[in-house]
């Protein structure tokens, strides 16, 4: 005979009951402060348009996300700060002159598409500003392979005239010379030396053409190395990836010096630190265990050099990463981590 | 003086929740004012509870048996204190569940009844099975947690040997300095009862292991050893969630890592905690039955945080006005610690042998969340000292996939909260995996009837 009630005057919860400071939105405000002194270097290279184009990029996602959260009557997921990252992120991937109405319809469809008719953050097998990205350079193939030279770029490659150089980013302009060619030219009449110094300053600070975000190395760096110290991202998937990528150039271009001047054009250019830091590193979309994202980034790596190298596309790295978040789900299955002490 | 030696092997994993421990360390044990009411469990351990041997209305004195064991996984129960036996009748314990208690209403003058003792042995001179059948009679359970029968802990190991003997003085859980105050004031009782052991257990090595954080009880150790027989030392453990879990605490004293499923014994190994042995060497010296522990009292909803000395039996209630009442605003009690500990509804629950903390704690310490989707962050699987997938079993058990679950070894997890820990998403990881492992116990249960 059991008595029917106790008083319940304290909550009862499961355990534990402590936590850690952090959460979702903390974690992708971290991301978004990480990619500022990149949209600061953006502004300062390609002007107020590419914060315009950026405004319009996060406010379309927003937009998109409440819209999307409205009409499948779920909560607004708006303040988890995730929609305007993946708007951020968006405009960091595409050219700085692109038409704002483009912006809209991208951010439309990495927010629609991409995201939410997969039931929104934490479901969405690919990372939803690549997805749009993927969709755009397919749509509007013209705008988004249209680079206005960059000023700065111009004056820097000066000494090497012509359009080909001035309005192509590097890599294109690799691939149109062919990079086996390039190689084996003389000095001089390499329009572009990888190895000189006025490149790779043009390549760190950021006076170079290419998308809006992917420009400035040094900026992205100083934001990669903020979000390693807050502990937002482990060290696994950049240095793969990046490795991967120089490992690739320099062993395929002869292991010599102008292999190892090819293999540092790849890294600091078309995208390869920003992917690598911040798109390849996308929680939802990539290998959780330590093991698991060393695969995946040298998976990144090795396809974005197959691209490169093989396909014809200048710049792989949307694809290549977007190609492995496909095999995230069997990545995390091949490394599922064992449990303490089995064999 | 003994030497101490700090710990050379790190587990994987592990977080650093805020530890509080200053609320209560640095107070000495209080014994509490013998309650007027003492509702004392049969189900104060792992296993079967205890056979109730006393009928309402009688008079029993204190030490006297009041439940026999059930079988090998149970332990005995005594009175805590002379007294008639006002009920024998179903109450709530911490966990939940209703279990036979007997209600004992405390004599006013206890010297009027004779407390009833074993007949002391001779620490140097009994027989190993004289020695564990004093510790099952004295009703010795693990008083770190679960509360496994002691006297079972030590006996299939014997024949297995033991190379080595670990005693548990982590106490890695938030707030809690139960263990802490009883290394630091009952240091030469834990020698007493490690003496014991090490001859029972045919003299294998000894490590008491202490995270760093508590120098003075290592101090006390290193004072209150010095000149024992044998391999004996302090072993100090870096300061890391769950420093105190069996398997971990192995690992980081010896290096040597248990198999899923298998026991410490399986590495040579038995894991006791401090407070017990201190038991252990009571029971057999003294012949005295385990009948009160230190509980520590604490949470920035109490009063005065106290480490509390009091009989089996006490309600929480008198625990509480012991140290001088509740602050306005408690909105959670948890029984325990705060990373692994139970929560309780009201303050009309008895501690037990393995009760090692009683925590208030206001709004500022509780938080109410509603969690959200996985994102992946990995942070549960970095957290994780049983280097299971947190995340990829929270989401086989929100979709009721329990044989994933299972098949992702959700049998491993030790419920230590690590991962519901540092979730940004405020997932309630550790429930689930809870469920996931009810479940499959139920599954097999109905299997095997």
């Amino acid at each position: 005979m059991l008595p029917k009630q106790t008083r319940t005057r304290y909550i009862l919860s499961s355990s534990p009951h402590a936590h850690a400071p952090g959460s979702v939105s903390g974690i992708m405000l971290d991301v978004i402060v990480a990619l500022l002194p990149a949209l600061c270097c953006a502004v300062h290279f390609f002007g107020w348009r590419a914060l315009l184009l950026t405004g319009t990029c996060i406010a379309s996602c927003l937009v998109t996300e409440a819209c999307c959260r409205l009409a499948m009557k779920r909560e607004n997921t708006v303040g988890d700060l995730s929609a305007v990252l993946t708007g951020l992120l968006l405009a960091f991937n595409l050219p700085p002159d692109l038409p704002l109405w483009m912006a809209v319809v991208g951010g439309v469809f990495a927010i629609g598409v991409a995201k939410q008719v997969f039931g929104g953050l934490g479901y969405n097998p690919f990372n939803p500003a690549l997805a749009a990205r993927a969709f755009m350079l397919v749509s509007f193939s013209e705008a988004m392979t249209a680079w206005s030279s960059n000023g700065l770029w111009k004056a820097a490659a000066g000494y090497a005239a012509g359009d080909a150089v001035t309005t192509a980013t590097p890599l294109q302009y690799l691939k149109s010379v062919g990079t086996a060619a390039w190689a084996k030219l003389p000095a001089a009449d390499q329009a572009l030396d990888f190895g000189s110094v006025s490149f790779l300053k043009a390549a760190f600070f950021g006076n170079v053409n290419g998308c809006l975000g992917e420009v400035c190395a040094l900026a992205l760096l100083l934001g990669a190395a903020y979000l390693l110290v807050r502990r937002v991202i482990t060290w696994h998937i950049p240095v793969a990836f990046i490795g991967t990528v120089a490992a690739f150039a320099f062993f395929r271009y002869g292991m010599d010096l102008s292999a190892l001047k090819l293999a540092e054009a790849h890294v600091l250019s078309g995208g390869v630190v920003l992917g690598a830091c911040f798109m390849a590193t996308d929680y939802v979309t990539s290998p959780a265990t330590a093991k698991g994202k060393l695969v995946f980034g040298c998976g990144c790596g090795l396809v974005t050099m197959l691209i490169r190298t093989q396909g014809a596309f200048p710049e792989g790295v949307s694809f290549a990463i977007l190609v492995m978040n496909a095999f995230t789900p069997l990545i995390s299955r091949w490394t599922q981590p064992k449990p303490f002490g089995a064999k | 003086m003994m030497k101490s030696i700090q710990s050379m092997f790190k587990f994987f994993g592990g977080v650093h929740p805020d530890y509080n421990k200053d609320l209560a360390r640095d107070r000495a044990i209080e014994a509490i004012p013998l309650p007027k009411t003492l509702v004392v469990s049969m189900s104060q351990h792992l296993g079967r509870p205890a056979v109730c041997c006393v009928k309402p209305g009688e008079h029993v004195a204190r030490g006297q048996l009041i439940g026999t064991r059930d079988g090998l996984i149970s332990v005995a129960v005594h009175a805590p204190a002379a007294g008639t036996v006002k009920a024998v009748e179903p109450r709530p314990g911490a966990a939940g569940a209703w279990a036979d208690a007997v209600v004992l209403e405390t004599d006013e003058d206890q010297a009027a009844t004779p407390e009833v003792r074993m007949p002391p042995l001779d620490g140097r001179a009994a027989t190993r099975d004289e020695v564990l059948a004093r510790i099952a009679d004295a009703g010795i359970c693990g008083m770190g947690g679960a509360g496994f029968p002691t006297a079972v802990k030590l006996t299939p190991r014997v024949d297995r040997g033991c190379e080595i003997l670990i005693l548990n003085g982590a106490e890695c859980e938030p707030y809690l300095a139960a263990d802490d105050r009883v290394m630091r004031e009952r240091a030469d009782r834990i020698r007493a009862g490690v003496e014991i052991l090490q001859r029972i257990l045919g003299g294998p090595s000894v490590r008491i292991a202490v995270e760093a954080n508590k120098p003075e009880a290592i101090a006390a150790l290193e004072q209150a050893f010095a000149g024992i027989e044998g391999d004996v030392a302090v072993v100090v453990l870096p300061v890391l969630y769950p420093q105190g879990s069996e398997k971990h605490l192995i690992y980081s004293v010896t290096g040597r890592s248990v198999a899923p499923g298998a026991l410490p014994s399986s590495v040579g190994c038995i894991v006791e905690n401090v407070a017990t042995i201190a038991a252990v060497a009571d029971a057999v010296l003294d012949g005295v039955p385990l009948t009160a522990r230190v509980t520590t009292v604490s949470g920035d909803g109490i009063a005065q945080p106290r480490n509390v000395l009091a009989p089996v039996g006490t309600s929480y209630a008198d625990l509480v006005a012991f140290c001088g009442g509740e602050k306005p605003g408690v909105r959670k009690v948890v029984s325990g610690g705060t990373m692994m500990g139970l929560t309780v509804p009201n303050l009309d629950i008895p501690t037990t042998k393995t009760t090692s903390g009683l925590l208030l704690l206001t709004e500022a310490r509780v938080f109410q969340y509603a969690s959200s989707p996985c994102i992946n962050c990995g942070r549960c699987i970095r957290a994780c000292p049983m280097r299971l997938n947190p995340a990829a079993l929270s989401r086989a058990v929100e979709s009721d996939d329990i044989a994933a679950a299972e098949a992702l070894g959700v049998m491993n997890c030790v419920e230590c909260g690590a991962c519901a820990f540092g979730c940004p998403a405020y997932r309630s990881i550790t429930h689930h995996c809870r469920r996931a492992k009810n479940a499959i116990r139920a599954r097999a249960a109905a299997r095997k009837n």
